[in-house]
């Protein structure tokens, strides 16, 4: 790897870890961190079909409130590294998928180091506010941001060091099993994210809008676009109706205005 | 009065939207957001107050405790600038009124805010983009990458004019039909989009051949019958066509048994055993791991 993508690796990896916590530009969701890794360093496509599997995987980690969800930053950018340095282009996704896991996890007790660390940083801010000095309290908010990204800086440039003869003679030593059977379980491990995204949002109410969303995913024409445009709908009709029902309540047993399937059942 | 009222431009609403990015940049365990919350009012404080004790102040004042869903912080942003702005014309506003209006809002906002970006607009942009990505199209990661920042910007920067107008009148606002409405069709929608996704993307494939039958004669191609060259595959292709099999016996295999039931179930029960388990506190990353265990395991053993 020559020295300007390195550099441009670094840069990524700063970015990376500095959205880690803002959350705001997502560069540190594995679609962005690991294209722009591939774009650095010349693996574009491998790098992008990483991330595409890698995103399925983190569609629902997520931040709340104090929580802290695996850490998508360090698993994208790693994982892209080795790839890269893997040498083995597209084949080489399934086993740097494996070993984002793991990082995935080291990043997250990353963050929460971090964000200890940042409690002395306020403690300074709080004095600068006592000061009225607009200054030092914007300088600590930047070091804080920068030390977000130093969380993923360093690992990155360490990994870089790492000569690639190495990196790929570790790879090319794993068993096919090992990998074949690694790249079945990252097939299956994304369900763990969208059970997550589930337990936060299921209510009795929405259940049979997830039923009509699986039964009509199977037709394959439909495309991913089509089926948003489908569920939004959904919703909306939904949401009318239900509106509507309630002004009927209202209307102090009045049952069988505007409800066309109440007027078939009282004419049977 | 006789002073001229000091108001705040967009010029300076813009500094605190933008600044708003950073918001949780010193996020820490003591007072979350507080941090960020500060530094994103500085441009506020530094055009409503001019004396060193009322800055200062003020400063403090935005160092207490806060947190929120960080694109929800914009409309108690624009409440706060109101409420700031006023004080600062001489209003009768004093520090636990600020205080209470923030933290009123920030508790209820968070709520809508993670089923509606986390829960559904990043899993759906995600997919979309991830579901190119994956056959190495680098219009994934860009459309992903492009419309998320647009939708971000654009929420960010009208709900904080929506709560900067609104003022302290937002409570009301809030109570109304309105948050719910959004929350409700933004778990509908995300449920809908959920269950698709599942069906097309956790992929589980059992290979164990539960049956292998030999076909009658006719109901397959003869491939020792077929004419030589070109002829033959010809022949072939049209036989094909026709319906016959291609080889002489019809082999099922477990998949083929579980899809003929519904496509996706197993990945379905795998959903839901995942979201058993994680009702049990087992941690995501433990989970994770196991699924990594028997996917090698049951290769090695030939099931999968």
């Amino acid at each position: 790897m020559s020295i300007i993508s390195m550099i441009l690796v670094v840069i990524v990896a700063f970015f990376a870890g500095m959205e880690g916590i803002l959350d705001e530009f997502q560069f540190h969701q594995p679609l962005v961190a690991c294209t722009l890794i591939g774009l650095v360093t010349g693996n574009l496509i491998p790098c992008v079909i990483l991330g595409g599997q890698l995103q399925f995987i983190a569609l629902g980690w997520a931040n709340i409130g104090a929580a802290v969800a695996p850490d998508a930053a360090l698993a994208s950018v790693a994982s892209a590294i080795i790839l890269v340095q893997g040498g083995q282009g597209v084949k080489g996704v399934g086993t740097a998928i494996a070993v984002a896991i793991p990082l995935a996890v080291a990043g997250l007790f990353l963050t929460m180091i971090a964000r200890t660390l940042a409690v002395p940083i306020v403690h300074i801010m709080d004095k600068a506010a006592e000061e009225g000095s607009f200054r030092k309290i914007e300088i600590w908010q930047v070091i804080a941001i920068c030390m977000q990204g130093l969380r993923i800086t360093i690992p990155a440039a360490a990994l870089l060091f790492i000569p690639s003869g190495v990196v790929r003679g570790v790879l090319e030593s794993m068993p096919a099993w090992l990998t074949e059977g690694m790249t079945i379980g990252g097939g299956m491990v994304v369900a763990v994210g969208y059970a997550m995204v589930i337990n936060m949002m299921a209510s009795r109410e929405v259940w049979p809008f997830f039923a009509i969303g699986f039964v009509i995913a199977a037709v394959t024409d439909l495309t991913l676009i089509a089926l948003g445009a489908l569920g939004i709908s959904f919703g909306l009709i939904y949401l009318e109706l239900k509106k509507g029902g309630s002004n009927n309540g209202g209307n102090g047993g009045n049952s069988n205005t505007g409800d066309p399937l109440d007027d078939v059942l009282n004419d049977y | 009065m006789a002073e001229e009222k000091i108001h705040l431009t967009k010029r300076d609403r813009l500094a605190v939207a933008w600044r708003s990015t950073f918001l949780q940049g010193s996020w820490n365990y003591e007072r979350m957001q507080n941090g960020g919350w500060c530094y994103a009012l500085i441009p506020a404080i530094k055009k409503l107050y001019k004396t060193k004790e009322a800055r200062s102040a003020a400063l403090k004042r935005h160092m207490e405790f806060f947190n929120t869903h960080p694109y929800l912080a914009s409309p108690v942003l624009g409440v706060t600038l109101a409420l700031e702005e006023e004080r600062a014309n001489g209003a009768p506003i004093d520090d636990t009124a600020v205080q209470g209006v923030k933290v009123g809002m920030m508790g209820p906002l968070a709520g809508v805010g993670d089923p509606v970006f986390w829960f559904t607009v990043r899993p759906i942009l995600g997919a979309l983009g991830a579901s190119l990505a994956m056959s190495g199209n680098v219009l994934g990661p860009i459309i992903f990458f492009i419309a998320w920042n647009l939708i971000r910007w654009g929420f960010m920067w009208y709900t904080q004019e929506f709560g900067y107008r609104a003022g302290s009148k937002i409570t009301d606002d809030l109570s109304g039909g309105l948050l719910q409405y959004v929350t409700s069709l933004a778990s509908i929608m995300g449920m809908f989009v959920l269950g698709s996704l599942i069906e097309r993307w956790v992929t589980i494939k059992f290979t164990p051949t539960v049956s292998s039958v030999k076909l009658s004669k006719g109901a397959y191609i003869e491939w020792d019958k077929l004419p030589s060259g070109a002829a033959g595959i010809k022949e072939a292709l049209l036989q094909q066509k026709d319906g016959l099999s291609l080889t002489a016996n019809k082999v099922t295999t477990l998949q083929d048994n579980l899809n003929s039931l519904i496509p996706g179930l197993a990945a379905l029960l795998l959903t839901f055993l995942c979201m058993w388990l994680l009702k049990k506190k087992v941690s995501p990353i433990v989970i994770i791991l196991g699924i990594f265990v028997v996917g090698v395991l049951g290769h090695v053993i030939g099931i999968l």
